[in-house]
């Protein structure tokens, strides 16, 4: 079976996002860029399957600037065989890269597509589903366990409440929750054979998709600070401040 | 300089590991002197060991510059773990690369190429230091075998290495050309731990003193010809250097981020000590030195991928960022004030640790001793 991981550049988990002074976006310039840690999971996941020889595949592919490939080449360095970027410089939202990833897909024709349930950047959780829903697809969405025998994949969702268990047939679309697995650290002979590893290059156009944005963003801004707390001398002052002030209870 | 992928994915790499598997226990490994053994062994199996070893014999075949990428990064989570990998590639995997027989290179470049073996390095003696030409260990002949005797001082990974290089005299009156290097496997009869040495930092790496009482070594474990020793010893003098500059820029790198947190947390007079000038001049001097030393560093280190003579550029790296890490250091405890002498905050121990670089793989005045040389020479 052939797995599909999208993988998507972001802002590196340890920066400090800093929104743009014309307050367009959050500043990428000279900021460390890395893979979104939930596909990270996914790659990890892909991985495994396939040393427990159920997959016999990995594809990982990422979508936007040409540095994407970085990207590539990490999920390559941790076990994924080869890449597939589509390079483009429009901005992406969910629906543009379900879209392109629904078009690679269907020449691909992998048994099962594995991606992060949302990217640390914007936060959208967004295109696992919409994926699931072009392809017409069964989807496990925030999964915590998976477990693939036959043509169906049992996956295990985090769901408010606690955890739901879904038997899906395969293909399917699965997003990785946190608790999923822990990432492995690629190992340098890994890193260096990921270089021989294949990336190909292809554009939107060539997969028949208009990226184009349809959502406008209006403005971004920095959360308002945190103001300091109000120290209370009895519960009987907390208990007032909540009825009259804040008029919670 | 400009990083290519595989530098930036191996230097991420190492980052992340040195994060999240050495930083967070390295105050414990210091206060207890414990060698960290399991976070070796995992530094073996991500191929940290074997950085610049060919692929057929397991290495994981990385160029000079990602070699020292990796070093400051593991340096900067645990200097001691940066001294235990230094040793392990330069002086252990090196010269058995080098030097070694096909015949050795299977027996034992492979196992420590995969990091299931560690390296110690046995050229100094108690009265031979930088002066290496005046080691007394000797091996003298008995038939086709070698028996040696003598004391080494200083062995890093001295208690914990399976395998060391031994430097000792074969022939007492060919001077530099009467010494041999051996092969000597520790768990061999007669190999003694004869003192683990108690240092003023990098504490979680085991400096031994070791004696070899009468171990009899068969002439298959003679790496190199007889005689080459001394050669064998010097050989990689630039790639050593140029991994004790990156230890060197780890360290001072983890004291340098440390007060910067800390500088924009402690407030005094109503503000981050980060918005007194006096602290935000220091702290911009320390990432410059700090950067400076990087750039010499990764400089030679190009250089040495190149094939490229390096031996001023990998001194001068080895010099600048030794000293320069020491006043780093400091600075970055004079940052923290009181609290940066105790040891609640880990920039005491990131001085400690890095006072050591101006001395080993060649002492600050050596490195000048080479440098004027070369300037002078030319």
């Amino acid at each position: 079976m052939k797995i599909l991981v999208p993988v998507k550049r972001v802002v590196d988990y340890n920066v400090k996002v800093r929104v743009k002074t014309d307050g367009t976006g959050v500043e990428t310039a000279g900021v460390k860029m890395s893979m979104n840690p939930f596909d990270e999971i996914a790659v990890e996941e892909a991985v495994r399957l396939k040393e427990k020889g159920i997959a016999t595949e990995i594809v990982a592919v990422s979508l936007g600037v040409a540095q994407c490939a970085e990207t590539i080449r990490t999920a390559l360095a941790m076990g994924a065989d080869r890449g597939i970027l589509v390079e483009t410089d429009a901005e992406l939202q969910p629906l543009a890269v379900a879209k392109l990833l629904a078009a690679i897909a269907k020449t691909e024709q992998p048994g099962l597509i594995i991606l992060g349930k949302q990217a640390i950047d914007d936060d959208m959780s967004a295109t696992g589903q919409m994926l699931a829903a072009l392809l017409g697809w069964p989807q496990g969405t925030f999964a915590s366990k998976v477990a693939i025998e036959g043509e169906t994949i049992t996956v295990t969702r985090e769901v408010d409440g606690g955890l739901e268990t879904v038997a899906l047939a395969l293909p399917a679309v699965v997003t990785t929750d946190l608790r999923l697995n822990e990432p492995r650290y690629a190992s340098l002979p890994n890193i260096m054979k990921a270089r021989k590893k294949p990336i190909v290059t292809m554009s939107p156009a060539e997969l028949g998709v208009d990226p184009a944005p349809r959502l406008t963003v209006v403005s971004v801004a920095e959360p308002p600070k945190r103001k300091a707390g109000a120290k209370v001398a009895s519960v009987a002052e907390l208990v007032a401040k909540l009825r009259n002030e804040a008029k919670v209870i | 300089m400009i990083l290519t992928q595989e530098q930036a994915i191996i230097r991420d790499m190492a980052r992340n590991f040195a994060n999240e598997r050495l930083k967070p226990f390295a105050a414990e490994w210091d206060r207890a002197a414990r060698f960290p053994a399991e976070a070796v062994g995992e530094m073996g199996q991500l191929g940290l060991l074997g950085m610049l070893v060919p692929e057929a014999y397991d290495g994981a075949a990385t160029d000079h510059v990602a070699y020292a990428l990796a070093l400051e990064e593991i340096a900067a989570g645990d200097g001691a773990c940066s001294t235990i990998m230094s040793v392990h590639n330069s002086v252990g995997c090196m010269p058995l690369l080098t030097f070694g027989t096909e015949q050795q290179k299977q027996r034992f470049l492979r196992p420590l190429a995969r990091g299931e073996m560690l390296c110690a390095f046995c050229l100094t003696e108690p009265e031979a230091g930088s002066d290496a030409a005046a080691i007394r260990a000797r091996a003298r002949r008995a038939g086709d075998n070698f028996i040696l005797t003598g004391t080494k001082q200083f062995v890093t990974s001295g208690a914990s290495a399976k395998l060391a290089l031994v430097f000792a005299i074969t022939d007492p009156g060919a001077g530099k050309k009467g010494i041999s290097a051996f092969i000597v496997p520790t768990d061999r009869p007669g190999w003694r731990v004869a003192k683990i040495e108690r240092k003023a930092g990098q504490r979680a790496s085991d400096t031994a003193q070791i004696v070899f009482d009468e171990i009899e070594l068969a002439p298959d474990l003679l790496l190199g010809r007889e005689g080459e020793g001394y050669r064998i010893a010097l050989a990689n003098l630039e790639g050593g250097r140029i991994g004790i500059a990156a230890q060197a820029i780890g360290m001072a790198r983890a004291a340098f981020e440390a007060a910067t947190l800390y500088a924009k947390e402690r407030k005094s007079f109503g503000t981050a000590i980060a918005n007194h000038q006096a602290v935000a001049f220091r702290l911009a001097d320390m990432a410059t030195r700090i950067e400076a030393a990087r750039q010499l560093m990764l400089h030679a280190a190009s250089l040495r991928d190149a094939g490229l003579p390096c031996i001023k550029e990998a001194s001068m790296a080895k010099l600048f960022a030794s000293e320069m890490a020491e006043r780093v250091c400091s600075d970055a405890i004079q940052i923290h004030g009181g609290y940066g002498y105790l040891q609640d905050f880990p920039v005491e121990r990131i001085w400690r640790d890095v006072r050591v670089c101006q001395i080993y793989e060649g002492t600050s005045d050596i490195q000048r001793l080479v440098i004027s040389r070369q300037v002078l020479a030319g």
